[in-house]
């Protein structure tokens, strides 16, 4: 190529052709459209979110530059404390509960079914429909008189009055934690259940004649085989878990108390209701180290688990 | 043209001997450790759209007054709810609002994300690899904390309660979700086929429209309908941007527009559920294959 172009009168070689064969060039150009968008709305806004949570900014008034005050401030202040813990607590149980339906219902939707097709899509649907629409289902099954679940307990004779699920603190966590299992389950055990349909049933076959247990079958075949997986599975329901906020702002809005505020919530509470948009700015920039920590983890852990898949060791 | 017959075949791991030891199991062990708990999850996954389905044809007598086991179906339907949510709110205002904010921030996703993964992928340009990395990264960015920064920049750019601040918004949650897809797609087609072309004289724009497009077919359609239900369930950027109730899109006109006062209109509240949800479930149910495939798919990755 070098010596054809090269051989050609310089003027031949007009800018247009020049540009057409430069790969460089070329990728510039196509990586423009999105690259545009990316960078206007959403790696300046991430920068200036930064900024904002350094600034007093409020609704109607720009903010002037007042250092880590929105911090100093916030960790001074009970209800931001009570929104960590919430939302550690949030991800943490409805992560491992989530993890653990949803492998069981993969390795129950790995047998031989009739209908199986038909099955997963069903069971997809909870991630389907919009999280708000299905939140709002919730409220209603959740209604402190009407709701379903009390008086199914009641008919059967196991309950005296209707449960207070969003009204008392304690219940109304494990409200919406199950919301958000209920929402989380079918994601995990459908991509789990694509992992585990790699796996060749002669393993299973060997360690059989080798007599190797139910348990010992899922312990050393099962299970190591599908980690990749699991890592990244997980890490993507931690990162959505974490910073939920639809399930939370439909069915309690943070209340009672503030006992279900997550940082998400929180946030935009004091930003766009309370206008306050630099403290909110704040909190949201305070989730991004757990966001990181949660990236890197599962980073590093899926470069040593490469050799599994077949690849390299390095 | 060979070459053609093997181009879409996704790298897909052989297994043998479909069914496995299943012969082992006998029927009544598997209807323990199987058929049971698979009904039970799979019935508690699908009740509340049940529920849902069940509370839009009662009347508001029926929803509040339990009955014994009667209050598990409907006795007296009735299309009361439906009727107040078309006619009498602004519902089908927030339907229109969503399904052109969706189906506008899809294409739009689509176009960047083809140029983007075709980019990447394919002309490898110095650093494709971390620009790669790049937009990984950036589909790991929520939405709750970018939505107060977003907000000013809106505002400032005066695009606030306009249909335009989502559409334009939108896309930073589908483009690097739908490049990633895209780039496993375009790997998956044969080099041999683009050097093919460029020795025939193709420009790469022609080698991208004629060749490798209609070869990712499926992967356009699982992005689009990845897109789709993305958009169509955002709800922050909704909440946030959107102000006046004839722009509202349904999740958002849903939870502030039909509660009025302390009286929840639980009925009209489930016809808007069940009726916003419908939509979505509908595209889905077409494209189900294409959209298990490219979730797990993008997983494996």
């Amino acid at each position: 190529m070098a010596v054809l172009q090269e051989a050609l009168p310089v003027q031949d070689v007009s800018f247009w052709i020049r540009l057409k064969n430069n790969r460089n060039a070329l990728g510039f150009l196509f990586m423009l459209p999105a690259a545009v968008m990316l960078l206007v709305f959403l790696t300046y806004p991430l920068g200036l979110g930064i900024w904002l949570g350094l600034t007093d900014w409020k609704i109607g008034r720009d903010g002037v530059f007042i250092g880590l005050d929105n911090y100093l401030w916030l960790f001074d202040d009970a209800v931001f404390l009570l929104s960590v813990f919430n939302t550690f607590l949030y991800t943490v149980v409805a992560s491992l509960v989530k993890f653990a339906v949803g492998l069981w219902l993969a390795m129950l939707l790995n047998n031989n079914l009739p209908f199986k097709a038909f099955l997963r899509a069903i069971v997809l649907l909870p991630f389907i429909v919009p999280t708000v629409l299905s939140a709002l289902a919730f409220w209603w099954i959740y209604d402190s008189q009407d709701s379903v679940i009390s008086w199914i307990l009641i008919e059967m004779g196991l309950r005296e009055t209707t449960i207070d699920f969003l009204g008392d603190p304690n219940n109304a966590r494990a409200s919406v934690i199950a919301a958000n299992i209920w929402r989380g389950v079918p994601f995990v055990a459908i991509t789990l259940l694509a992992g585990l349909q790699t796996i060749s049933p002669s393993l299973y076959e060997a360690a059989t004649i080798d007599g190797a247990s139910e348990w010992q079958r899922f312990r050393f075949i099962t299970f190591p085989l599908l980690t990749p997986i699991i890592a990244v599975v997980m890490t993507f329901s931690v990162l959505f878990t974490f910073t939920d906020f639809q399930l939370i702002w439909v069915m309690t809005r943070g209340g009672p108390i503030n006992a279900t505020h997550l940082m998400a919530t929180l946030s935009y509470q004091r930003a766009i209701i309370g206008g306050a948009l630099g403290e909110g700015a704040a909190i949201a920039t305070a989730m991004i180290p757990f966001l990181l920590g949660a990236i890197l983890f599962s980073y590093f852990g899926l470069q040593r688990r490469k050799w599994q898949q077949g690849g390299t060791d390095d | 043209m060979t070459d053609t017959a093997q181009v879409r075949q996704p790298e897909r791991p052989v297994v043998h001997d479909e069914g496995g030891m299943d012969y082992l199991e006998r029927l009544p062990r598997k209807v323990v450790t199987v058929y049971i708990p698979l009904a039970i999850i799979v019935f508690v996954l699908l009740f509340p759209f049940y529920w849902m389905g069940i509370s839009t044809f009662k009347t508001n007598a029926e929803l509040h007054a339990y009955k014994g086991i009667q209050a598990l179906w409907v006795y007296e339907p009735t299309l009361e709810n439906l009727r107040y949510l078309l006619w009498d709110t602004e519902y089908p205002r927030w339907v229109w609002n969503t399904m052109l904010v969706t189906v506008t921030s899809t294409f739009l996703s689509i176009f960047c994300a083809v140029c983007a993964a075709y980019s990447i992928e394919r002309l490898r340009f110095t650093g494709a690899r971390y620009v790669g990395m790049a937009i990984f990264l950036a589909y790991l960015v929520p939405p709750s904390i970018l939505f107060i920064p977003l907000a000013i920049m809106v505002f400032k750019l005066g695009l606030f309660d306009s249909n335009l601040a989502l559409i334009l918004t939108y896309p930073t949650i589908l483009i690097p979700f739908c490049t990633w897809l895209l780039m496993g797609y375009f790997r998956s087609i044969p080099y041999e086929l683009e050097e093919c072309a460029l020795v025939d004289g193709a420009t790469r724009l022609q080698i991208l429209t004629k060749i490798i497009l209609p070869l990712a077919v499926p992967g356009l359609i699982s992005a689009g309908i990845f897109a789709f239900t993305l958009s169509w369930n955002e709800f922050i950027y909704a909440l946030t941007f959107i102000s006046s109730a004839e722009n509202k899109t349904v999740p958002v006109g849903a939870i502030t527009e039909l509660i009025t006062f302390d009286v929840y209109n639980w009925g009209a509240l489930m016809a808007g559920a069940l009726l916003g949800s419908l939509p979505v479930a509908i595209f889905y149910s077409f494209f189900v294959e294409h959209y298990v495939s490219s979730m797990t798919g993008a997983v494996k990755e």
